[in-house]
């Protein structure tokens, strides 16, 4: 059994007021409208910046986070005192370096750390939504970061990019905001969520549910939390962020600070200890719920569905320029995706680059240090600014 | 497999293939030079990017290139270019009819499955297509079987027979058959001599297919 301390309901002073964050709040004049057939109002997107919109506002940059990501994206996360998550991409004299781009980074409507959601306060009710809240997609998501665009005053995006759900949010906005994207970055993702990778969700989901503290969803007025059932299904999904050998690299089948086996159910093998670590530090920061809405909004996420049945058309006409990037030992979103994702962009005659990157780390890679992907969106970005006629430095 | 395709890339870039005074490689200067400026091109088989630069630099044309090697790919991306990984013999079914105005294949056609269905899909996504390849008719070629009975080594075919990626070699007079088969037209023909000078415009096709070391074909459907 996972051994989880009790964790103060920062959780829920988060949803509604993160901290080191701007707000951008819609009242009943700008509902978001959900793809579920109903309005999401008043709401509110918690976001950072990172730069100088420039007086053209053409060097606006959105990155869109992944799923247990968030807006912290290149600054100390306020929970976990850890760098940025995207901090290897993001930052001076990086890809993306705020002395050039005007960076946004929104929390996804759904999520936990200050955009609307289910750990936030309900305007009607006065506490937290729960399972009240309205289920969302991806499209929803970036629908509400569109807004949010409005709301600073930002036309066109000179590019959007982000990895796994971040990647699928790329998709989204390419498809349904083509003359708002210059340039698009869908990077370890696919048009659509696959039957395994829905499993495995639902696995995490039931993980949460069977969890007593869940109490229906409704432990935050109960006051109670299902952190054993969240730990459990970040445990799950971990495993799939990364590689068989990665795992054999990092840990193999070596013993946790033991000579032998225990003959027990302790964590003998360090991936055990490890992935209870993983589990343990992940409910300090994130919501059972939040995690049930946001693994839905990836499995509804089906890019050829929402265009009659032919990918291509999802992408018709289109302008904007396409740098599409894999990794060899990512089995979650596999290379197979990311070339039917090309396959469809060419059927469009789309401008698109399409690379695979050799590496054992998994899914997670685009996390990590990777020289070579940073050298390609380097270099993506740079024939895009020369297209964009960005100037400077 | 791969390490052939990189050895593949390195030869068409090799000192050996004639190099104009500001370093271009011959065959590629004349291939950009068959492209109207402006146009859409699709570069099938791209290596490193070299006539993809080569084509935005001096005739301004919005390219894009599939190469084979994941090396080769990288590199393009890095240097900006729109390039995807893909093969030339499964891929090219995926583009649509009219997609460019020229898809060029240089130096690559000898190395494809099926040389004909690759030609055949080039003039469906393309109205132009610009094909070079070796000729495997230039006489060191034909000297070396004739005479030392062995496959032929140059230094544009530098590979052994057990170990090449060149499947399909043809000279340019059976590429001229093909053409005629499929009923494309020739538009633009010149062969390269080893210095990669064009040979004399008016020489019959049999001169050609003996002293030339390279074809290069501007070719565009009959109706």
């Amino acid at each position: 059994m996972v051994d989880v301390q009790s964790l103060p309901d920062q959780i829920v002073r988060d949803a509604d007021h993160p901290r080191d964050s701007l707000i951008a709040a819609f009242g009943p004049d700008k509902p978001l409208k959900l793809d579920a057939g109903v309005a999401l109002s008043p709401f509110q997107i918690a976001y950072t910046t990172y730069g100088t919109l420039n007086a053209e506002r053409s060097n606006a940059v959105m990155v869109c986070h992944a799923l247990t990501g968030d807006q912290y994206v290149a600054q100390v996360h306020p929970v976990t005192r850890k760098n940025g998550w995207w901090e290897t991409l993001i930052g001076p004299g990086k890809p993306l370096d705020p002395a050039r781009y005007f960076i946004i980074c929104p929390n996804v409507i759904g999520g936990c750390m200050g955009s609307s959601g289910p750990a936030s306060t309900n305007p009607k009710t006065g506490t937290p939504w729960g399972l009240e809240f309205p289920v969302v997609t991806i499209r929803d998501m970036v629908r509400a970061q569109a807004m949010l665009l409005d709301h600073l005053g930002i036309d066109t995006l000179f590019a959007v990019v982000g990895g796994s759900m971040g990647g699928m949010q790329v998709l989204q906005w390419a498809a349904s905001y083509p003359q708002r994207v210059f340039a698009a970055l869908p990077i370890a993702c696919a048009t659509r969520h696959s039957a395994q990778n829905i499993a495995f969700h639902e696995v995490g989901r039931q993980a949460i549910m069977a969890d007593p503290d869940w109490r229906g969803g409704r432990y935050h007025l109960e006051g109670s939390n299902p952190r054993r059932g969240l730990a459990v299904a970040r445990m799950g999904a971990h495993i799939t962020y990364l590689s068989d050998a990665a795992l054999h690299r990092k840990f193999g089948r070596k013993f946790q600070d033991r000579e032998n086996p225990t003959f027990s159910f302790d964590a003998d093998f360090e991936v055990e200890s490890y992935l209870r670590h993983q589990g343990i530090t992940f409910v300090e920061r994130f919501d059972a719920n939040s995690y049930l809405y946001l693994t839905r909004a990836m499995d509804y996420f089906d890019l050829a569905a929402d265009a009659g049945g032919t990918l291509a058309n999802a992408f018709k006409g289109t302008q904007t320029r396409f740098c599409v990037i894999s990794f060899t030992s990512d089995w979650l979103f596999p290379t197979s995706e990311s070339r039917a994702t090309v396959h469809a962009l060419n059927a469009s005659s789309a401008r698109v680059s399409f690379a695979e990157i050799v590496t054992d780390k998994g899914h997670d890679a685009f996390l990590l240090d990777e020289p070579e992907m940073f050298g390609i969106v380097r270099g993506f970005l740079e024939g895009a600014r020369k297209a964009r006629g960005l100037t400077g430095k | 497999m791969s390490t052939t395709i990189n050895d593949f890339n390195a030869a068409k870039n090799a000192a050996k293939i004639a190099r104009t005074s500001n370093g271009a490689r011959v065959d590629l200067v004349l291939v950009s030079q068959m492209v109207t400026r402006g146009a859409k091109v699709l570069d099938v088989g791209c290596g490193d990017g070299e006539l993809l630069h080569l084509l935005g630099e001096s005739r301004d044309v919005d390219g894009r290139g599939i190469e084979l090697s994941r090396e080769g790919v990288n590199e393009c991306v890095a240097k900006g270019l729109a390039v995807i990984q893909g093969d030339a013999d499964t891929d090219l079914g995926d583009y649509p009819d009219d997609a460019f105005d020229y898809v060029i294949l240089s130096q690559t056609l000898q190395a494809t499955r099926h040389p004909r269905v690759v030609l055949e899909h080039m003039l469906r996504i393309g109205r132009h297509a610009v094909v070079s390849f070796p000729n495997f008719g230039h006489w060191t070629v034909r000297l070396q079987l004739l005479f030392a009975g062995h496959m032929p080594q140059t230094d544009i075919l530098p590979y052994s027979w057990y170990d090449t990626p060149n499947i399909h070699h043809c000279t340019i007079k059976d590429f001229v058959q093909l053409c005629n088969a499929i009923g494309v037209k020739i538009e633009k023909a010149v062969a390269l001599n080893a210095w990669g000078s064009p040979l004399r415009l008016n020489a019959p096709w049999w001169f050609w297919n003996l002293f030339g070391e390279q074809g290069v074909f501007l070719l565009s459907r009959k109706n």
